[in-house]
């Protein structure tokens, strides 16, 4: 046991705890109930209140499966748009000489330092003009706003880790250009371009303000909690926000190992 | 039947020229090498032929047919490339057959052709792995069967050996050799290796610069290179050349009296070959200061001074030469070359002599 492995495993411990304990105390909120929540120190276990009781509380208040529905919709909507926008974009970034390209990266990420606070108000009065007030769609437009950039510059960089040869030797062995992409290209990218998708769900999914600006009574999940559960007991609210955890944790746990190997950690 | 022309093929990169006005004609089934540096343009004109580059000016035609503005894929050729591009998520007998798919060959064919090219690089044991489960000498094999499996007319190869250990190199070849000699294919063969050439190919296209400095069977590229780069590229060790000054029409070196070519005047370079110059008696040769002596097994190099100039020679191993002796050395008068010192280029190429019987047997 050195010094070197020490500090190795105690980096590991900490980041553990820095997104563990966190998770852990809203869970146990959440299924332990008022005496839990209340108490403390917290038990290290599953307290003996343990019951799921105040989930399915949760789950019963009025409103909660149509604002979920809400926010799968527009989940799913903002994967779509990151994925057909961000794609091209990114095979273009990887694989084209043109002028501005190093701009245009930076400016893509840039869109993220632009505050949505303050575009706020001129979007909800847009959005009302266009008739995308209170909507879906408009939500996963605004959310698309937020996950392009990552679809651009992953997508990028995975079409720039596969060799351009092996689009060239497509083309020299019969394919046009968009079949050598779709026989060649995408079955190499698609497992990333799979993580993306989800990456930009999860973004969406997440994603509070501007959902609560943008909607009024067609609420996402997100914007819907913050909206009626400020005014509940601690326990639902603990409930409410580990409902809100689960898929995110869920999908980024799947896709670990691309999310990884795109961000130029190597797992292989 | 697919003979390549080249005709006056021009390349740029804004303002640097890759290609400068390129002639090559290659005959049908012939096998042609260009051989050159790094940086040459010999990797860019194989490129303009396949289509994956688009030349400045000129034109290329294959069979007959101007391709000149074809996509890759209607120009019927094969490449092999340098880092192989055997595609990753296809086993080997679906990247063998994936140029007979893409054609919509019909499954009976396919399987047909794909397993005679398989058993010609003699893959078959690995016809159901994936590219990442064999090695580099193996992913060769691969690259080169889907080459030959839609039996193509013209076959490009990039530097196809370049990435393979010394022996397996040297095995790649002899093999490459009987293959494409046996399929009857037309083939342009980038390489920097000389030797790779001169063992593959039945003529060589020296490049340097972007230009053709010479092409020519190998033998010939070898004894009468067309200019002193020629020269000093093809064989190793490199020609010699000796900047020799001309009085009376006579070149005087040691002993010697030469005869250069009619007409030449103040300087001229004498280019002769490491194993043309033979260790002679004092009265019939000039002196060289051993400097170095490699001893190489079946012959020693040695490494030395003439003239003031450096000389190479190669001699037999017996008997054994000592670094700091001064011998003498007499060129084979039959092998000897003159070149222009000014523009590197030989002179009275052709009139002198020609190459002997003996040296252009293959």
């Amino acid at each position: 046991m050195t010094f070197r492995r020490a500090t190795f495993i105690t980096g590991i411990v900490v980041l553990c705890a820095w997104t563990l304990v966190p998770i852990y105390l809203i869970a146990l909120g959440a299924v332990g109930g008022r005496p839990v929540v209340n108490s403390w120190p917290k038990p290290f276990l599953p307290p003996a209140s343990f019951s799921l009781g105040t989930m399915r509380d949760f789950l019963d208040i009025a409103g909660v499966w149509t604002s979920a529905l809400y926010s799968v919709e527009a989940a799913v909507l903002c994967m779509a748009f990151s994925i057909l926008l961000g794609v091209p974009a990114g095979y273009a970034l990887a694989r084209f000489v043109f002028a501005g390209a190093a701009a245009y990266r930076l400016l893509v990420l840039l869109t993220r330092a632009f505050p949505v606070a303050i575009l706020a108000l001129p979007l909800t009065v847009g959005f009302i003009r266009l008739g995308l007030y209170d909507t879906p769609l408009g939500v996963s437009l605004m959310h698309t706003a937020l996950a392009l950039p990552f679809a651009v510059l992953v997508s990028a960089s995975l079409f720039q880790a596969i060799p351009k040869e092996l689009e060239e030797a497509a083309w020299v062995f019969g394919c046009s250009p968009v079949r050598a992409f779709l026989r060649v290209v995408l079955p190499l990218a698609l497992p990333g371009i799979a993580a993306t998708a989800i990456f930009a769900f999860v973004i969406s999914w997440n994603e509070v303000f501007a959902a609560s600006v943008l909607t009024v009574r067609h609420k996402t999940l997100t914007a819907y909690l913050l909206s009626v559960l400020s005014e509940s007991p601690l326990h639902v609210q603990f409930a409410g926000g580990f409902v809100l955890i689960i898929p995110s944790v869920l999908f980024i746990f799947l896709v670990r190992k691309r999310l990884f190997s795109m961000w130029g950690i190597a797992n292989r | 039947m697919a003979a390549i022309i080249i005709d006056n093929v021009t390349k740029s990169f804004g303002r640097f020229v890759a290609l400068e006005r390129v002639d090559l004609h290659v005959a049908d089934a012939e096998f042609v090498a260009l051989l050159g540096p790094s940086g040459c343009g010999k990797t860019t004109l194989l490129r303009i032929i396949a289509g994956l580059e688009t030349q400045s000016s000129g034109r290329v035609q294959i069979g007959g047919r101007d391709v000149s503005a074809l996509a890759p894929r209607k120009r019927g050729l094969a490449m092999v490339f340098q880092n192989y591009a055997v595609f990753p998520h296809m086993t080997v007998r679906q990247n063998v057959g994936f140029g007979l798919r893409m054609a919509g060959a019909d499954p009976a064919r396919i399987e047909r052709q794909v397993a005679r090219a398989a058993a010609l690089l003699h893959i078959e044991p690995n016809l159901d792995r994936y590219p990442a489960q064999l090695s580099g000498g193996q992913r060769q094999r691969v690259a080169v069967a889907r080459a030959l499996a839609i039996e193509p007319s013209v076959l490009l190869m990039d530097e196809p050996l370049s990435n393979l250990d010394a022996l397996l190199r040297l095995e790649m070849r002899a093999e490459l050799k009987s293959v494409l000699r046996e399929a009857g294919t037309t083939t342009i063969y980038v390489t920097h290796d000389q030797t790779e050439a001169m063992g593959l190919a039945d003529r060589i296209a020296v490049l340097h610069a972007g230009r053709i400095q010479q092409i020519g069977p190998p033998a010939e590229v070898y004894a009468l290179p067309a200019t002193t780069f020629v020269g000093g590229f093809v064989g190793s060790p490199p020609m010699n050349f000796l900047t020799l000054a001309v009085t009376n029409r006579q070149v005087r070196l040691g002993a010697l009296t030469l005869a250069p070519p009619a007409g030449s005047e103040g300087q001229i370079v004498l280019g002769v070959r490491p194993e043309d110059l033979q260790p002679s008696a004092a009265a019939e040769g000039f002196p060289f200061a051993v400097r170095v002596a490699e001893p190489l097994g079946s012959h020693i190099v040695l490494t030395g001074e003439s003239a003031g100039q450096w000389v190479r020679v190669i001699v037999p191993p017996e008997p054994p030469v000592r670094p700091g002796v001064t011998m003498h050395l007499r060129p084979r008068l039959d092998r000897v070359v003159w070149m222009d010192p000014a523009s590197g280029a030989a002179i009275g190429r052709g009139e002198g002599r020609k190459l002997g019987t003996e040296a252009a047997g293959d």
